[in-house]
């Protein structure tokens, strides 16, 4: 008999509320984990989600119907009662609680358990089947102290006054959180940012974050930057935009610059081990404590992780959804 | 342990040669004795410990981490000593990683030298208990004995020189006198004691080196004619039986690679340093010089294998004699130099080495005539020596000078563009261009990054970028429009490219914005200038 939470290549189908959780196609009725683009798409008919992420999916899509579902907040939708909790991954991340038969589920979306100036902790949910992301589900991936890798930046900042440091960041999440944290370490100069961050960061003011003093980097001559750190999409980092900077240091905040490699193939000469996901011991300490019946893992190095699952006596499998993992969110 | 693994760290990701410099200069005046000393012979290639084998690594660690879980990672991370030291497991009341201070760089190396093939592993492991992900990377590299950071001996040398304010040919000059942890090149470096003699020690000296030719003639009763032959310049220093035999194989930019022609250091048993060009024989020219191409087979290899060395035979064509036996004769005009050395080849084994003939040319306009007919792959030009002239050190005007053969032009097609490195890190400055075959497809056959001024590369930068059809990574695909007249040396058979080609030193001589993509050159026509 099928279950009545289904994963299809394209989403996590909810069939008694008859709705999908994170569909990468436009559907009717859309449940939507977080604003990241491979999970928040546009052209859904009608859209759950924090108030947050649907101010993101406003920004990025112009979309303006949705209902907004405050964390905690319990909803009904045909027989299944749903809660949105805190997924500690970006502002308005959230995991979905579904309640349905006498069983729950927990789709996690993607989530870290790192403190995030930005956003509200995970929340750890008991639960029977847990639906997880496996971004860095290697137990390569260690992510190590935060404090410690801002303390990296900014020695290379201060050891370097001629030259800027250029720190490549994804736009959402990521940038604010670097900037919170270098404002949590004292440093209040101006911040320079890419222009293509600068919605976004607005938009975080708004929800009350307070990132302190930043500037458009576009038409700033680069004599006022030396000694400045600037932020941009990772896309920009090798790019023709910033030829305008003055001997920029590149550095880039990722998950990924745990391997050296990775950080030579994009140039980087200050990686940054910086990430809005679970590392593997997070990605293993979470499942023990939430102790599911069944593990289900959406996106990632799955084949790991359920190696993992079957080897510490936890029913695991994978799904494979399509357009999941964008490189650069990291 | 902690600033020479960060010190590795740096020069993995720091891509500026003056960048690796100053961090090694850093590291060479702030880290303690014999810390620095151990580095220096780290990074330049002296330290081979390889106290354990890199399967005794892989036991290890699947020792301690499921063995699946380990497979994969390295799947992914690729290097094995990368993936061990990232699954390194910490202790279990140890909340993060931490280098804990405890090991020095010299400690470390130490209990390498000293430990038993047996003791190694655990030796190594509770050694790795004390690192971080970094420590346990440079340990695990120092214990297998290959670092492969990514710089030459030469620049490591450099770096030092660059840290104490020394000239890096002084350096240079006194290195074979020493060993790890090189503490009187330290005490020297900074003032302690007077300079070590290198006296009996295989050291290199720099190179004299040609400016291109730009005047129309030059006289030839001032100057000697000589080919200009296509392999490495290379100089073969011998300590002679005297000093124990020991004979060194340089390149042009100082770094020691014996260990490539081992064949050819143990042909040469002389006291004395030579210059000459390293060549191997080719098969196809009667057992003359073949093309730079063969060559290429021989270079960057640590070790070579029998195979290699037959199917490669190496031997040097050599130019100048530096010294012999006690006498230096680098002050002597370039004809006594030129005397000696020809006396100096009757001991020399005729396998192994040939001379350099001068050529025979009545005038300047004869001499022209040679040059413009010489077709031998291994020609690259013609030297032009000042006859008097000493032997100094680097470029200096009007005594030696370089006329190389005109090179061959082509009109290419742009195929494919990459971003280049350093300061053109963000211009699309590497181009892979293609010429057609008779069924009007385009196959590529070389690649450039040089030749063109500052806005003739952004002219190409924002033609690439106006112009991309596909994206692979780095790589954009434009389209197939815009004719590049490409310069090249020569260009020889090679089964590396679908279209056979290889071409030596291209470069983008003109951008023929106005000739159609289609009436750009043939593989065909390209191949007739094969040599």
């Amino acid at each position: 008999m099928a279950h009545w939470i289904e994963p299809h290549p394209t989403g996590i189908y909810v069939r008694p509320a008859d709705a999908w959780i994170d569909p990468s196609q436009p559907q009717e009725r859309a449940l939507v984990t977080h604003g990241h683009a491979d999970h928040a798409r546009g052209g859904h008919g009608h859209v759950w989600a924090t108030r947050e992420t649907l101010a993101i999916m406003a920004l990025r899509y112009g979309t303006a119907s949705g209902t907004a579902v405050g964390y905690g907040e319990e909803i009904r939708l045909g027989g299944v009662t749903i809660r949105y909790v805190p997924a500690g991954h970006v502002l308005g991340s959230a995991q979905i609680i579904l309640d349905h038969a006498g069983e729950r589920v927990v789709v996690t979306g993607d989530y870290k358990r790192r403190p995030d100036p930005t956003c509200l902790p995970f929340e750890p949910v008991p639960c029977d089947i847990f639906v997880t992301e496996a971004t860095f589900g290697l137990p390569v991936f260690h992510h190590p102290d935060t404090g410690s890798e801002m303390d990296r930046l900014l020695h290379a900042l201060h050891a370097n006054p001629d030259r800027c440091v250029l720190v490549g960041a994804y736009a959402l999440g990521k940038a604010q959180r670097v900037i919170c944290e270098l404002r949590a370490r004292g440093h209040h100069d101006p911040i320079y940012i890419h222009g293509a961050l600068e919605r976004m960061c607005a938009l975080y003011a708004d929800f009350g974050v307070d990132m302190g003093k930043l500037r458009g980097a576009t038409g700033v001559p680069a004599k006022e930057m030396r000694g400045a750190i600037v932020l941009a999409p990772p896309s920009a980092l090798n790019d023709r935009w910033s030829r305008r900077l003055p001997d920029p240091i590149a550095a880039m905040a990722s998950g990924w610059m745990r391997v050296r490699q990775r950080a030579r193939q994009r140039n980087v000469e200050l990686p940054l081990v910086i990430s809005d996901h679970a590392d593997w011991d997070e990605l293993t300490d979470t499942i023990r404590e939430v102790a599911p019946s069944e593990t289900w893992i959406t996106h990632g190095r799955e084949e790991a992780l359920l190696h993992w699952c079957m080897t510490h006596q936890y029913r695991a499998r994978a799904l494979a959804l399509v357009g999941r993992e964008d490189e650069e969110d990291g | 342990m902690r600033a020479f693994s960060q010190l590795l760290d740096g020069l993995v990701y720091t891509r500026s040669r003056n960048g690796k410099l100053a961090l090694i200069a850093a590291y060479m005046r702030a880290a303690p004795d014999p810390d620095r000393g151990w580095a220096l012979a780290a990074l330049t290639g002296n330290l081979d410990l390889k106290a354990v084998k890199a399967s005794v690594i892989g036991e290890m660690i699947r020792a301690r981490v499921d063995p699946v879980l380990f497979e994969m990672s390295r799947d992914y991370v690729g290097d094995l000593a990368e993936t061990v030291a990232l699954l390194w497991p910490r202790a279990h009341d140890e909340p993060a990683e931490l280098d804990d201070g405890s090991l020095s760089l010299s400690g470390v190396i130490d209990r390498l030298h000293n430990v038993s093939r047996a003791a190694a592993p655990d030796a190594l492991a509770q050694m790795m208990d004390h690192l971080d992900a970094s420590g346990r990377f440079a340990l695990l590299k120092l214990a297998t004995g290959g670092l492969r950071v990514g710089i030459s001996a030469r620049l490591a040398k450099t770096g030092f020189a660059q840290a104490f304010g020394l000239d890096v040919d002084d350096v240079e000059q006194v290195w074979h006198a020493l060993a790890p942890p090189y503490a009187a090149l330290f005490d020297w470096a900074e003032g302690r004691s007077p300079r070590p003699d290198p006296e009996g020690t295989p050291y290199f000296r720099p190179f004299m080196l040609a400016h291109p030719l730009e005047a129309d003639s030059v006289d030839l009763a001032d100057y000697a004619a000589e080919w200009k032959w296509d392999g490495i310049r290379i100089q073969i220093v011998g300590t002679g039986p005297k000093h124990g035999g020991e004979t060194r194989l340089y390149s042009r930019g100082g770094d020691d690679i014996t260990g490539s022609f081992p064949e050819i250091a143990q042909a040469f048993t002389g006291h004395a340093v030579l210059d000459g060009e390293l060549l191997v024989k080719g098969e196809f020219q009667g057992g003359e010089a073949a093309s730079f191409n063969a060559l290429q087979q021989r270079l960057g290899r640590k070790a070579v294998s029998a195979k290699m060395m037959a199917d490669y035979p190496a031997f040097v064509r050599l130019y100048d004699l530096l010294i012999e036996g006690d006498d230096d004769l680098r002050a002597l005009p370039w004809e006594q130099r030129r005397t000696r050395l020809e006396a100096y080849m009757a001991q020399l084994s005729p396998d192994r080495f040939d001379l350099s003939a001068v050529i025979d040319a009545p005038d300047f306009e004869a001499l022209a005539d040679i040059r413009a007919g010489a077709r031998d792959a291994a020609i690259e030009g013609i030297m032009l020596k000042r006859r008097d002239s000493p032997y100094v050190a680097g470029r200096k005007a009007a005594l030696w000078y370089k006329w190389k053969r005109d090179p061959l032009t082509a009109d290419c097609v742009m195929m494919y563009a990459q971003r280049g490195h350093g300061k053109r890190s963000s211009f699309y400055s590497d181009y892979t261009f293609g010429c057609w075959t008779a069924d009007g497809e385009l196959l590529p056959v070389g690649k450039a990054y040089s030749g063109f001024t500052d806005e003739e590369l952004k002219w190409l930068d924002r033609f690439v970028r106006q112009n991309t059809v596909a994206r692979f990574g780095p790589v954009r695909e434009v389209e197939k429009t815009l004719v590049l007249e490409v310069a090249f040396d020569s260009i020889h058979d090679s089964k590396r490219h679908k279209s056979g080609l290889a071409m030596r030193f291209p470069r983008i001589a003109r951008i023929r914005k106005d000739k159609p993509a289609a009436e750009a050159d043939r593989i065909e026509g390209l191949k007739r200038l094969v040599s």
